[in-house]
């Protein structure tokens, strides 16, 4: 061992600078093992959007499709269901789907763009379990409200629109995914309305 | 604060004393040259295979109808799934670069000699248990190459007396290699053997630490100690080791992402161009040869016209430098205070094993088998010529301190 | 010592013929991954014309479109041969497997990867030397691939090459002149070394950032190392 001075400003300067470069290096390496966790390809591939015909939905009834792996509902609403939302205020949470829980193009007293068919994701907001359409007897549940949808995991409850009743566990209205009508027959699940 | 910490857990466990004595008080050579960069890059490039190998697994297939195609997905649909992959394919052949230059290291100063056999055994055995990851791991990507590789290294097995067959049998599940093979294989790649491994080097580092590092003089800086114990030849492993071996790592990976980004599959030897076809059980490749870093021992096995003898062969070949400590009688360490007999008997041994290396990833020819035979006598001749004149070699005064 | 002295003068020349591999003369394809309109007549040829027995089923036709600069319509309209595929699938072949191995003796492989199998100089040479020979089923033979179970598919391009008694070929018959059909042979090779190995040129770019950066990583470890060791040396 030699007994010369020891210049300690550069040796810490030069420590620092390792530090830090091969701190750099580090994070970059992560990059990739932290990147492949995404979504791959494949799975991209199969969350594709998906075009559904609703030109053959009777009025009341419900379409389930597979969209990103999530059951997404389709409900063709008569005209009766249409009226029976205006009058759901005072018992739901959030009727003027303030909440950003759809687009805004399904912003709206009914939550859909036309407002015959009613467009979500079938997963209660609450813990991710899927609610059963009820369509004659929701009574039972909210009464003289004759359908809705009904959560078996936790009794959450919610109107024709997906909107959440109030005293319930989940917190939030339904999800409207993005979805745009080619034209009168068809719709794709996952476009935006607008979108090429 | 950060000392309350530390003084709480030293109450509890010897932190604070078992980095003292590995890293922080560890007395370290002054005189380490270039071939000490090795032991700490294997230890790198150990870290990158499990890691790289740990993420693989979340989107391989273990299974004949889905590994070559998984590895496809992994490859093209997985984001940064090629680098992870490349880094894992280079890093396997990377180990063998570096682990055969650590064993040459300690082949030509001496490291396996008392008090350093035990030491040298489980570098031995880490070796041998590479060998069989790296030989398991080549069959997952389920390649023409990993395929008829492993028909033809299981077959091997066939050539014992009696068992033989059953063993072969045995090993695979099944009357070829097939789907049982792949998942037995998976699973002692990813989990038993990198196990294994991982205990092997814990042992190896503490029967380093215990001896104490050899150097390029081949002598005991213990010998020499100031009047506080401390060895006047040695210096901490850290700071100066450290430093030296940060040096190292940041040269290594130029050379290391230098083959990743520009020539991934190595020239045809990393990755073997047949292995990017599926495996067909149906069809064998016109030229099988084994990954580069086995070519030197299945040079041996073809040298000898016999199978019974040429797995024999091949196995004495490796288990030979398990004895190596015990073959050497010459109580100098150092090639550098050694005989010229022992320079030349090295020099001929590195030169039989590139040899063999680069027969065994050839095709045989007749002029190439002989040429295969007599390096295959040289090289087992290495060891044999140690044996009969290390005994009594004429060596050079040995100096009693270190002289860089 | 005579026989190590033997064994050496044997080893050269006989080590020379291992490294020469096959005997047949492969042409150099000159690839050049970055000509992206080559790619794209290479994508356009290749499903003209290989894509009805050949799958590429490694690769999805988005990426594809992506890499060489194709709207995913022109891919669905152009290029997706197999009824009802979406344009995040893989690109499979129309034919089962079965019924191919029927036809042609052997089903026609994936081709996803040959070109990291044979090789891009392979490929060019094979599309190129194609004969005319009775004896096989299909009137065909290949000089760098020999009894090979494919018909001649670019022979309205090509023409037809007949053996000349003199070792030499003749080819007459086809649509474009030589170098026209030479330039289509490497337009389809470099779009099967694309495919082989999609990743390359970013994986290049990526490599040069990596190489600078370890450069200065290597230069301030350098340095300091340096520093730490005045106190030894």
């Amino acid at each position: 061992m030699s007994n010369a001075p020891v210049d300690t400003g550069r040796r810490r300067f030069l420590t620092a600078a390792t530090a830090v470069v091969g701190g750099a290096g580090a994070v970059a390496v992560a990059v990739p093992f932290i990147k492949s966790w995404n979504p791959s390809a494949k799975a991209k591939a199969a969350g594709a959007p998906v075009e559904v015909n609703i030109s053959k939905l009777e009025p009341g009834q419900l379409i389930r499709v597979e969209w990103r792996g999530k059951p997404v509902w389709v409900v063709r609403r008569t005209e009766e269901i249409l009226k029976g939302l205006a009058t759901l205020d005072d018992k739901l949470r959030d009727p003027g789907s303030n909440e950003e829980q759809q687009p805004a193009y399904a912003q709206n007293a009914v939550r859909s763009i036309k407002p015959e068919y009613f467009i979500a994701v079938g997963l209660c907001t609450h813990l991710g379990c899927s609610p059963t359409y009820l369509p004659d007897t929701f009574g039972e549940q909210v009464e003289g409200v004759a359908s809705g949808f009904f959560c078996p995991c936790h009794g959450s409850k919610f109107d024709m629109a997906g909107r959440v009743f109030q005293g319930v566990p989940a917190p939030l209205n339904l999800v409207v995914p993005p979805h745009q009508y080619i034209d009168d027959g068809n719709v794709i699940i996952g476009v935006d309305q607008g979108a090429a | 604060m950060v000392k309350n910490i530390i003084d709480w857990i030293d109450a509890r466990i010897p932190m604070t004393a078992t980095y003292n004595r590995h890293v922080g008080q560890y007395a370290t050579p002054t005189n380490f040259n270039f071939w000490y960069f090795f032991g700490s890059l294997a230890m790198l490039v150990l870290v990158n295979q499990l890691l790289t190998g740990i993420w693989l697994t979340m989107n391989y297939v273990p299974t004949a109808e889905g590994a070559f195609a998984s590895i496809e997905y992994i490859m093209r649909d997985v984001e940064y799934g090629w680098l992870l992959r490349y880094m894992h394919s280079t890093g396997a052949s990377a180990f063998f670069v570096v682990i055969y230059l650590h064993m040459f290291r300690g082949l030509i100063y001496g490291s396996y000699q008392k008090p350093r056999e035990l030491l040298w055994l489980f570098g031995m055995l880490i070796f041998l248990v590479l060998m069989a990851e790296a030989f398991m791991g080549y069959l997952l990507p389920w390649g023409q190459m990993s395929y008829w590789g492993a028909q033809v290294i299981i077959s091997l097995f066939g050539a014992i007396p009696v068992i033989g067959d059953d063993l072969t049998l045995w090993i695979r599940g099944d009357f070829v290699v097939s789907g049982a093979t792949l998942n037995r294989f998976f699973a002692l790649h990813v989990i038993a053997l990198p196990l294994v491994l991982v205990v092997l080097v814990f042992l190896h580092l503490i029967a380093l630490h215990e001896v104490g590092s050899n150097n390029p003089d081949g002598i005991e800086i213990k010998k020499n100690k100031d009047e506080n114990g401390w060895p006047k030849d040695g210096i901490p492993f850290h700071p100066y080791y450290t430093v030296k071996d940060i040096m190292g790592v940041a040269g290594f990976l130029i050379v290391f992402c230098y083959v990743l980004f520009f020539m991934p599959e190595g020239g045809g030897y990393f990755l073997e161009k047949p292995n990017f076809e599926a495996a067909n059980p149906m069809k064998t490749p016109e030229h099988i040869a084994p990954v580069w870093y086995f070519t030197p021992f299945y040079a041996i096995l073809r040298a000898i016209p016999d199978k019974l003898l040429g797995v024999v062969g091949m196995g004495l070949a490796i288990a030979v430098l398990f004895v190596l400590p015990w073959l050497d009688r010459c109580k100098v360490k150092s090639i550098r205070y050694r005989s010229m007999i022992h320079k030349l008997n090295i020099g001929q041994f590195a030169v039989s094993f590139v040899v063999l290396g680069y027969l065994g990833a050839v095709p045989a020819t007749p002029a190439l088998t002989i040429a295969a035979r007599i390096f295959t006598l040289t090289y087992f001749g290495f060891f044999l010529a140690l044996w009969l004149y290390s005994k009594s070699e004429k060596t050079k005064p040995v100096p009693e301190r270190l002289t860089h | 010592m005579k026989k190590l002295l033997i064994a050496l003068v044997t080893l050269v020349p006989s080590l020379a013929f291992a490294a020469g591999g096959a005997n047949v003369h492969l042409e150099s394809a000159n690839i050049d991954l970055n000509d992206t309109e080559s790619l794209q007549r290479g994508l356009d040829k290749f499903q003209h014309y290989c894509a009805g027995c050949h799958s590429t089923q490694y690769q999805r036709y988005n990426r594809v479109a992506e890499d060489l600069d194709i709207s995913l319509d022109d891919m669905r309209d152009k290029y997706m041969v197999v009824e009802g595929a979406k344009v995040g699938d893989l690109m499979e072949n129309s034919i089962p497997e079965v019924d191919a191995a029927k036809w042609f003796g052997a089903a026609p492989p994936d081709l996803t990867l040959v070109a990291r199998v044979r090789g891009e100089d392979w490929l060019y040479t094979y599309l190129k030397s194609f004969y005319h020979d009775e004896s096989r089923p299909f009137g065909v033979n290949n000089t760098v691939f020999p009894s090979v179970a494919m018909p001649h598919v670019l022979q309205d391009l090509q023409g037809l090459s007949v053996k000349q008694e003199d070792g030499s070929f003749v080819t007459t018959g086809g649509k474009l002149t030589a170098e026209e059909y030479d330039q289509v042979v490497r337009d389809i090779t470099g779009f099967l070394v694309y495919s082989g190995d999609p990743v390359k040129l970013e994986r290049e770019s990526l490599g040069w950032w990596v190489m600078g950066f370890l450069f200065i990583f290597f230069i301030v470890a350098y340095l300091l190392k340096k520093e730490y060791w005045k106190d030894v040396h």
